[in-house]
């Protein structure tokens, strides 16, 4: 039973207490720059979650056989191998995404999180904890991803996920563009450090 | 002619944090302070170019010959890593002086998205060794501006009063986002 409820506490630390994007602010460049639109943050969220999940996976299978001394760059070439996939998979069966994801796709690879779970989390658990680790960190990245995408998205073009809320005319077009992107973050960032309080 | 139209372009038009949001981790992590500021964008400025000729030769010379473009990402974060880790001992050794002001910024640098990102900007934008030299180097003092203003900005909100929920980070993302709409003020230029 005890084994059951850290196995969800695991799952969930990654999604509520520490949320690689509200809490720990980790992964910062493709939080803003994915997400001009609520589809595009979601599908970046999850293409992470899956590089998330492999490379905890694969690290904490491969932890005991990496000398201590070149731990980084065997991690990153965990993650790079990930990232291969995920970029040829995308390019492969959804190239408009691909396109619109651009360069961000590859730079997974340097994304904060996952090299940073690997070093906190999959180098000292177990395989299956690992995995859920990766999920639940990957989904809570996932979320904060689609929740800043859907603000943009409405406030910016009146629409979330393509579904018209009001007219397009009323939008406030900086919220699609760079500096649309920091304010948000910083007032959702606010409003969540809000809540946590309470 | 060009090549100044790319400099401009980098560094005001096109900025690589405040446009095309690279580099926003240290961006946040290192502005705290000038002198830090400073350190950090030097830094990124010496490994930046040094990586972007060694990429750049690279992928002329082995991915592209032998079709094996789809090792881009792994090979150039690997290059990237090494590169790092000697410049950190070839400073130590000749240059301590520069390793002082830099050291405790290089490590953080393998991980900085600015450089893997403009090795794969070069490429896609089908440069020349050249132009891709002068776009990591603006590239490069484009980081740089955007960080030291920064770090100045933040030196005086420190001893504003903020109000509580948005103390530290939101209040941070909020000046950024202003300091992106004053950027935007470039647009057209190039």
């Amino acid at each position: 039973m005890s084994n059951k409820n850290s196995a969800i506490k695991v799952l969930l630390n990654g999604i509520l207490k520490e949320n690689p994007t509200f809490v720990l602010v980790l992964g910062m460049c493709p939080t803003l720059a994915t997400t001009s639109s609520a589809i595009n943050g979601l599908s970046m969220g999850l293409a992470t979650t899956f590089v998330l999940f492999g490379s905890n996976a694969a690290i904490s299978l491969l932890k005991n056989l990496i000398p201590d001394m070149v731990r980084i760059p065997a991690y990153v070439v965990v993650i790079a191998t990930f990232v291969s996939v995920v970029e040829m998979v995308m390019q492969a069966y959804v190239p408009a995404l691909y396109d619109s994801l651009g360069i961000f796709i590859p730079l997974i690879v340097v994304n904060c999180i996952v090299l940073g779970r690997a070093e906190a989390f999959a180098s000292k658990n177990n395989v299956g904890l690992s995995a859920l680790d990766g999920i639940g960190m990957g989904l809570g990245f996932t979320m904060a991803l689609t929740l800043l995408g859907s603000v943009r998205e409405l406030l910016g073009t009146g629409k979330i996920f393509d579904f018209t809320i009001y007219s397009e005319q009323y939008g406030m077009l900086l919220f699609v563009l760079a500096p649309g992107a920091f304010i948000a973050l910083g007032y959702l960032i606010a409003i969540m450090n809000k809540l946590q309080k309470k | 002619m060009s090549y100044i139209l790319i400099f401009i372009s980098a560094v005001f038009v096109n900025n690589i944090v405040l446009a095309q949001f690279l580099g926003i981790c240290p961006f946040l992590g290192v502005s705290k302070r000038i002198e830090t500021a400073l350190g950090m964008s030097g830094a990124v400025a010496f490994v930046m170019t040094l990586a972007t000729i060694i990429t750049y030769i690279v992928q002329k010379t082995i991915l592209e010959p032998f079709q094996i473009t789809f090792l881009q990402t792994i090979s150039f974060i690997l290059i990237i890593a090494a590169l790092v880790q000697i410049v950190e001992i070839v400073l130590k050794k000749t240059l301590p002086a520069l390793y002082q002001a830099l050291g405790v910024f290089l490590p953080l640098i393998t991980t900085n998205c600015t450089i893997l990102g403009v090795a794969i900007l070069v490429t896609q934008k089908d440069m020349n060794l050249l132009e891709s030299v002068i776009y990591a180097i603006s590239t490069a003092a484009g980081f740089g501006l955007a960080l030291i203003v920064f770090s100045g900005i933040r030196e005086q909100l420190s001893l504003t009063n903020v109000p509580k929920g948005m103390e530290g980070t939101p209040i941070a993302l909020i000046t950024a986002g202003l300091l992106a709409m004053a950027f935007m003020g470039f647009a057209g230029i190039v």
